[in-house]
C-alpha cells in the first residue's frame, strides 16, 4: 500500500470569499484602511493648524469636495463596524471572574457600549452639537 | 523558534483599536462631516478656537495619543490583512507600515508642539 | 417515518489509481431523523464499500467524524439531513492533506498538540504522603471550558491562517496550552511560552474567531489565544523593562 497524500491549497488571495463568516472578517480588516487614511487626514489638519489661520481655513474648505464627504461617509461606517467588532471580541480576551463564574460576556460588551456612548456624546456636546 | 518579539507592536495595535472603537466615529463625523452636511456651525472649528483648545497641553497629549495610536491600529492590521491577501513578504511589509506609523507619530508631536 | 432521498456528492481519492480526487454522487434513501454519517454509512454498507471515512461514537464525544459538509466542518454525526436541502457535498477536512477518500493526514495537529507540553507540571515535585491537590470550584471554573476539546480539528479546518501558514501550531493546541496554564495545579505557564509565545504560536493568530464559531464542544480556542497574547504581552514588558525581575 503506497501513500500519495493530496495536498489542497488555500488560494491565497480569495480564500476568503468562501463563506460569510470570513468576508466579514476581510470587512473587519479593511476598516484599518479608512481608519488610517482618515487620521492622516486629521494630522494634516493639525499640521495646516499649526501653519496659521489661512492655511487651516484652506484644509477645512477642501473637507467640503464631494469626494472628501463620500470618503469620510465610508470612514464613518467602516469605523462604525471596526468599534462594533471591537466591543465584540473584548469580552473573549478580558475575562473577569467573580466569584465563581465569569461575568457574561454580554455584561462586558455592554460596559463597552456605554462607555462608547457616553464618550461620544461629550464630544458632541463640546462641539455644542 | 525564540519568542516573538510581536508582543510590542500588538499592545500599540490593542492600546490603538480600544481608542479608535471609542473615539474614531465621533470625531469623524465632528471634524469632517458635521459642517460639510450642514449638521453643525462652522464657528465650532474655527481656527480660533481650535487654536486655544490644541494650545492647552492635556488636550495636545489627547491628540497626539488619538493620532498616535490610531497609526499604529492601521499599521499593524494593515501588515497583517497584506498577509490575508497573499502577500508573501511579511518583512517589507512590516517595516514599511511601522515605518510610516513612526514617521505620522513624530510628524504629531512636531505639528502639535508648534501649536 | 418518512423517507427523503439524497444525493451525496463526496470527494473521492485513490492514491493508488487517482491523480487528484473527483466528486463521485450517491443517491441514498434516508430516514428523515438521520444524520450525514448516517447517509454515508448507507452509501458503504450498500452502495460502494470502497469509501473509507473515520467515525465511531456518533454522539459527538469521540471527535473522529469531521469533514467539510457543504462548506462547513462539522462532525458528520452531528449534521442532521434535516438542516440540509436534497443535495449535500461532502469532502475532507480542509487544510489537511487527503490520505485517502474522506481520510486526512492527521500527523501535523498531533505533532502540534504534544509540542505545547500538555501535562501538569508543578512548581515542586509532590510525593504520595502531600495528598491531593485540593482545587475550589472557581479554580476549577477557570480551565474546565478549556478541557472539553474532542481533538476533533474542526478548528483546524476552519482557521484560515492555519491553511494559509502550515507552521501555525493552531487554535486546539493552543486553547490545550492554555488549559494548562490556566489550571492551578500548574507551575509551567512560563515554559511553555518558550513555544507558544513565538511566531508559529498565539502570534500567527489574526483573531478570525472562525475557530471558536465551529467548535461543536464550545471550547472557545479564540478566546484563549487572545488571553494568551495578553499574558505574553505584558511577560514581554516585564521581560525587557524589568530583567532584574525573577522569573
Amino acid at each position: 500500500m503506497s501513500r500519495r497524500p493530496y495536498v489542497r491549497e488555500l488560494p491565497r488571495t480569495t480564500w476568503w470569499l468562501k463563506n460569510g463568516r470570513y468576508k466579514r472578517y476581510i470587512a473587519r480588516e479593511i476598516t484599518c484602511i479608512f481608519i488610517g487614511v482618515y487620521t492622516a487626514v486629521l494630522l494634516f489638519g493639525v499640521k495646516r493648524l499649526s501653519e496659521g489661520e489661512a492655511a487651516y481655513q484652506g484644509f477645512l474648505d477642501a473637507l467640503n469636495h464631494p469626494l472628501f464627504i463620500l470618503f469620510h461617509l465610508l470612514a464613518l461606517g467602516f469605523a462604525t463596524y471596526n468599534s462594533i467588532t471591537w466591543f465584540g471580541v473584548t469580552p473573549k480576551a478580558i475575562r473577569i471572574q467573580v466569584g465563581e463564574d465569569f461575568a457574561p460576556d454580554g455584561v462586558v460588551a455592554g460596559a463597552h457600549y456605554a462607555g462608547w456612548i457616553a464618550i461620544s456624546l461629550v464630544v458632541l456636546f463640546m462641539a455644542g452639537i | 523558534m525564540a519568542k516573538s518579539n510581536k508582543p510590542i507592536v500588538w499592545g500599540l495595535f490593542a492600546a490603538g483599536g480600544t481608542i479608535t472603537a471609542f473615539l474614531t466615529p465621533v470625531m469623524i463625523f465632528v471634524t469632517a462631516l458635521a459642517i460639510p452636511l450642514g449638521i453643525m456651525n462652522p464657528e465650532v472649528l474655527a481656527y480660533d478656537r481650535i487654536h486655544a483648545f490644541l494650545d492647552n497641553g492635556f488636550w495636545k497629549l489627547v491628540m497626539f495619543a488619538f493620532i498616535s495610536l490610531s497609526l499604529w491600529h492601521a499599521a499593524h492590521r494593515l501588515r497583517i490583512t497584506a498577509h490575508d491577501f497573499g502577500l508573501r513578504s511579511d518583512g517589507i511589509m512590516a517595516t514599511v507600515v511601522y515605518a510610516l506609523a513612526t514617521l505620522g507619530t513624530l510628524a504629531a508631536a512636531v505639528y502639535l508642539l508648534r501649536i | 417515518m418518512s423517507e427523503r432521498q439524497i444525493e451525496l456528492e463526496i470527494l473521492r481519492y485513490d492514491p493508488e489509481k487517482d491523480q487528484a480526487p473527483e466528486f463521485q454522487t450517491y443517491s441514498v434513501p434516508c430516514q428523515e431523523e438521520w444524520v450525514v454519517l448516517d447517509a454515508i454509512n448507507y452509501v458503504k454498507d450498500h452502495i460502494d464499500a470502497t469509501l473509507s471515512y473515520r467515525w465511531s461514537c456518533r454522539m459527538a464525544v469521540c471527535g473522529s467524524c469531521g469533514m467539510m459538509i457543504n462548506g462547513e466542518p462539522v462532525l458528520s454525526c452531528k449534521a442532521f439531513l434535516r438542516d440540509y436541502p436534497d443535495r449535500i457535498r461532502v469532502e475532507p477536512l480542509q487544510n489537511f492533506p487527503i490520505e485517502r477518500d474522506l481520510v486526512v493526514v492527521l500527523d501535523d495537529f498531533l505533532e502540534k498538540l504534544n509540542r505545547v507540553k500538555p501535562y501538569i507540571i508543578p512548581k515542586e515535585n509532590r510525593s504520595l504522603e502531600d495528598g491531593e491537590h485540593k482545587q475550589t470550584p472557581a479554580q476549577l471554573k477557570r480551565f474546565k471550558q478549556y478541557s472539553m476539546c474532542i481533538n476533533c480539528q474542526l478548528c483546524y479546518a476552519a482557521c484560515p491562517q492555519y491553511g494559509l501558514t502550515g507552521h501555525f501550531i493552531g487554535p486546539a493546541a493552543l486553547a490545550l496550552a492554555h488549559r494548562y496554564n490556566q489550571d492551578s495545579r500548574d507551575a509551567g505557564r512560563r515554559e511553555r511560552e518558550e513555544i507558544v509565545a513565538t511566531n508559529e504560536g498565539v502570534w500567527e493568530c489574526s483573531f478570525v474567531g472562525a475557530c471558536s464559531e465551529v467548535c461543536p464542544k464550545h471550547v472557545d480556542p479564540a478566546a484563549a489565544i487572545q488571553q494568551m497574547k495578553i499574558g505574553s504581552l505584558i511577560d514581554w514588558y516585564q521581560e525587557h523593562l524589568m530583567p532584574w525581575s525573577k522569573r
